[in-house]
């Protein structure tokens, strides 16, 4: 395995035009902690984005940061914290999830779209993304988007890369909108609830003037269980809504209440999985439906084969762990479908996610504007082919 | 009256007749429009300076019946322009003479509100307002509203991208928008999302919205409603000058408060609102900001406060924070009359970029320069949370030359916004307005880039041809560049 470490954009287009000139495919990667998320590719070479590193540019009253794809997650949040703002969507940490080690890049946060419990209110990576420089696969240095929150001039490529895993370009900048820091969070837990009534809940209170910043439902007894509602702001404003909200949420009971440390780690492990990455040999499923038919979706799952899960976003994301086998995919598939929703297999051994679909597959119409879309970047299909689809 | 048409293809013009013919039977007898007096009221949307008469307007009743209409449109090699209530200011919806407009205006209905989950699908011809209306009894609303949402139709917000007032907070179209039913060229039906918060595949519907009916045509969309905050209130807060003023807006953000709006007019623009409005704005000062905060009593009173703490050391002028429901209506009457007032007193041009907030002074300074440079005049109304100007360039049509300088400088300040960091246009569009000025912005890869992926989609260059990319240099080589040589 040949690693590629281009220390500039310019450096990156040469590798890719010569990898193209040579037609040998490449795995692209940040700290490669998501590496084991897609279908397994078969790319003997790999172009890491470690050596582009450095924010490029930070305006706080401008609420804008931009820095090289390869810039360490950590030190873009440590350079946000340091002016009291972080990047608000919460980025998951999937370390400990994917079994991996290394430094998640601020690139491969875009590149992945993966975004927390706060997405509810804030958006996903992709809304705070809102510019790239790529290099694609002709070898061309590309931008689109810029460092301005409004800006809708031409095709919108920044959300056409977000959450395309490497396989449409290779991102070499990228710069996102922030947010403040709140001066207080907290966080109600009621305890207790069902499924069904726990996401009624969540509904309810997302339902609310209140701005709920977190709603997640993690079932059973243990540690870290029970119904979440987290809100956000000034002091005073906390104070009030916190009331308002256990009023409105009476009939679910009392609920306890966490802050600080305690509430960051409560939350720490929704956003990064944490009650299902033991044990480790379970496939690991992201389902997104509407969240009222989260319950109905997963128990029909759990009606058929052994499983866990948890909700985040209101109940309309599905975390869930089942056997690594074709039998229980294909269970979690079905059921998925039926509820309307869509599954992807974010951890299984490499030869499950050879056999089956990793991404939900995609309606014959859908695949071929997908075909297209990866033409109309890659001609030649070299970055990370078959990570998403086969023949994309 | 500078911007180029492309020339009508002789071909289609020809053979309309064969065309209309083939059209009757794809809709309703009153849904194909052909006289010329019919067909006028669609030659232009609010980019009146510009306007060409289409070859037919259809006005589909459903998703088949516009797939009917874009399978023959394709098969025929005839040219679509979409339309949906023809406001757009960058002219994006102005037709063309060899091309038939598709109007969605009778796709208008609700179609599922869904209160649990906070969504609701609705056909793409339903007004903005009407979204918001529909769920008001509930406490809920539709978050983008441009200020024409009384006109505006939600197809043409996801094909523009639009914003609002309130986006400082609630995000433009693209983040409140879940699922869209689009009719591709070849009159195939997708489903791209739903209505949950994340599509599978690529992001399709990031890459639809803003795409300037280009890509395909919306027939239906699932969008978020939130759930209204209790109270609002806006307070109003002058400057001796600009300087002190976007120091303050500036410190605002930085002291971690989101206003949900936060509006700039400098003092053309205020005295043109206030002799419309009487909204008690002061004259005396240079810049003034209206500040809207949203929460309970208390929380709204607790913003004010530290708000109010943060400007102090800025110098504000004639600080009046809106006591009552009256009081907080003529503090946005003023604003929101600014188009229309401004109009009363010239015409005028709107312009849209954005620049980077901490750019504020330099801009206004320079953007002064220019329209001065040009012998006209300048107000300036905008969103200053997020940099987006809405410079109100104007002139009098009656003075020959003057919309032609008007022009002119409106593409200078354009060209002023890209120069310090921002953009061409933060809300409104390419269209044909400022497609002439991509080149700016974009360097031949990044347009080429853009040009690929539409191409995918429209291979053929039939829907809505004439906007957003440059009428030269949309032929692509096609032979791989090799990156080290490509400028
Ligand atoms: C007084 C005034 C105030 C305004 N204020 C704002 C504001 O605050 N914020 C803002 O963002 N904009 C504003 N605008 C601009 C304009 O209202 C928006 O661009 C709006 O979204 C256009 O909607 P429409 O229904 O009128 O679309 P149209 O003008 O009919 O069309 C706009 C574009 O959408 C395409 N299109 C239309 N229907 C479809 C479809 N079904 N499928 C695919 N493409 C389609 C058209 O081809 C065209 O390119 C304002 C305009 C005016 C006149």
């Amino acid at each position: 395995m040949t690693i590629h470490s281009p220390a500039s954009e310019d450096e990156v287009r040469a590798l890719v035009c010569d990898a193209a000139g040579r037609a040998v495919p490449l795995a692209v990667a940040g700290g490669a902690t998501k590496h084991g998320v897609g279908r397994p590719a078969q790319t003997q070479e790999t172009l890491s984005t470690r050596g582009l590193s450095g924010v490029t540019l930070y305006e706080p009253a401008e609420l804008v940061i931009g820095a090289r794809a390869g810039t360490p997650l950590a030190e873009v949040e440590a350079t946000l914290a340091e002016k009291g703002q972080r990047l608000a969507f919460e980025p998951a940490d999937w370390r400990a999830l994917l079994g991996t080690e290394g430094e998640p890049t601020i690139g491969a946060v875009a590149a992945a779209n993966v975004s927390g419990p706060r997405r509810i209110m804030v958006g996903a990576a992709r809304d705070a993304l809102i510019g790239v420089r790529f290099v694609n696969g002709r070898g061309e240095a590309v931008k689109n988007g810029g460092r301005v929150m409004k800006n809708v001039t031409g095709l919108d490529l920044v959300k056409t890369l977000a959450g395309s895993w490497g396989t449409l370009a290779i991102l070499t900048e990228v710069t996102f909108k922030v947010l403040p820091i709140p001066q207080r969070t907290a966080t109600l837990v009621y305890s207790g609830l069902d499924d069904t009534r726990a996401v009624t809940a969540l509904c309810a209170a997302l339902g609310s003037p209140f701005e709920v910043t977190g709603a997640a439902h993690v079932p059973g007894d243990g540690g870290g269980a029970g119904t979440l509602i987290r809100i956000e702001g000034f002091e005073a404003s906390v104070r009030y809504r916190l009331g308002e909200l256990k009023s409105l949420l009476a009939e679910y009971g009392e609920p306890g209440l966490v802050e600080d440390a305690d509430g960051e780690a409560l939350w720490r492990g929704v956003r990064d999985v944490a009650p299902l990455v033991t044990p480790p040999e379970r496939a690991v499923w992201k389902i997104s439906t509407a969240p009222s038919r989260g319950p109905a979706l997963a128990a029909a799952i759990g009606a058929q084969t052994e499983a866990r899960w948890l909700y985040d976003w209101g109940g309309g994301l599905v975390w869930l762990a089942a056997a690594a086998d074709e039998a229980a995919t294909r269970i979690v598939r079905e059921a998925t479908r039926a509820h309307r929703g869509h599954a992807t297999l974010v951890r299984a051994p490499a030869d499950l996610r050879a056999a089956v679909d990793v991404f939900e597959p995609l309606p014959e119409a859908m695949m071929r504007l997908t075909k297209g879309l990866k033409a109309s970047f890659d001609p030649k299909g070299i970055f990370e082919p078959g990570r998403m689809y086969a023949g994309v | 009256m500078s911007i180029a048409f492309p020339t009508p293809d002789a071909g289609i013009l020809a053979r309309r007749d064969a065309i209309l013919a083939g059209l009757a039977p794809l809709v309703a007898p009153d849904a194909l429009i052909v006289t010329e007096d019919e067909r006028r009221a669609f030659e232009t949307d609010a980019l009146t300076a510009y306007r060409r008469l289409p070859l037919a307007v259809v006005l589909p009743s459903s998703t088949e019946e516009v797939a009917a209409v874009m399978r023959f449109c394709s098969e025929n090699g005839v040219k679509v322009v979409a339309r949906g209530a023809g406001t757009s200011l960058a002219g994006g919806a102005i037709p063309q003479e060899d091309a038939i407009v598709i109007g969605v205006s009778k796709l208008a209905r609700v179609l599922e509100t869904d209160f649990a989950n906070r969504t609701m699908r609705v056909q793409a011809g339903i007004t903005n307002l009407a979204i918001s209306q529909a769920v008001a009894h509930e406490g809920f609303f539709y978050a983008p509203d441009p200020s024409s949402q009384l006109a505006c139709t939600i197809a043409g917000n996801v094909a523009m991208n639009s914003g609002g007032a309130h986006c400082l907070k609630y995000g433009v179209t693209t983040n409140n928008l879940l699922g869209l039913t689009v009719v591709l060229v070849d009159g195939t039906v997708v489903e791209i999302g739903g209505d949950m918060l994340d599509a599978p595949g690529y992001d399709f519907l990031g890459l639809m919205t803003g795409s300037e009916g280009q890509l395909g045509i919306v027939t239906e969309a699932t969008v978020r409603i939130l759930r209204a905050a209790e109270g609002a209130r806006p307070a109003l807060m002058g400057f001796e000058s600009v300087e002190e003023c976007g120091a303050c807006v500036a410190a605002i953000i930085g002291a971690g408060i989101i206003p949900v709006a936060l509006e700039y007019m400098d003092k053309p623009a205020i005295e043109i609102c206030e002799a419309f409005a009487h909204a008690g704005y002061p004259l005396d000062v240079e810049a003034m900001l209206i500040i809207e905060v949203e929460g309970s009593e208390e929380e709204i009173e607790d913003a004010f406060a530290r708000i109010v703490a943060i400007a102090e050391p800025f110098n504000p002028r004639a600080l009046k924070v809106a006591q009552t429901e009256a009081e907080a209506a003529a503090i946005w009457k003023g604003r929101k009359s600014a188009f229309g007032a401004t109009g009363r007193v010239a015409d005028y041009i709107c312009m849209d970029g954005t620049i980077p907030t901490g750019q504020l002074p330099v801009a206004l300074r320079r953007i002064d320069e220019i329209v001065k440079g040009y012998g006209l005049g300048v107000a300036n109304v905008f969103h200053a949370g997020d940099g987006n100007l809405h410079p109100l360039v104007m002139f009098d049509t009656n003075k020959p030359g003057e919309m032609e300088k008007a022009e002119a400088a409106g593409e200078d300040i354009l060209r002023l916004c890209v120069e310090l960091g921002g953009c061409l246009t933060g809300e409104h569009g390419v269209g044909i307005e400022k497609r002439d000025l991509m080149t700016t912005q974009y360097n031949r890869e990044d347009l080429a880039q853009q040009l690929r992926v539409r191409g995918v989609f429209d291979p053929l260059w039939l829907l809505n041809p004439a906007k957003v990319f440059p009428l030269e240099g949309r032929e692509l080589d096609e032979t791989p560049t090799n990156g080290r040589e490509a400028a």
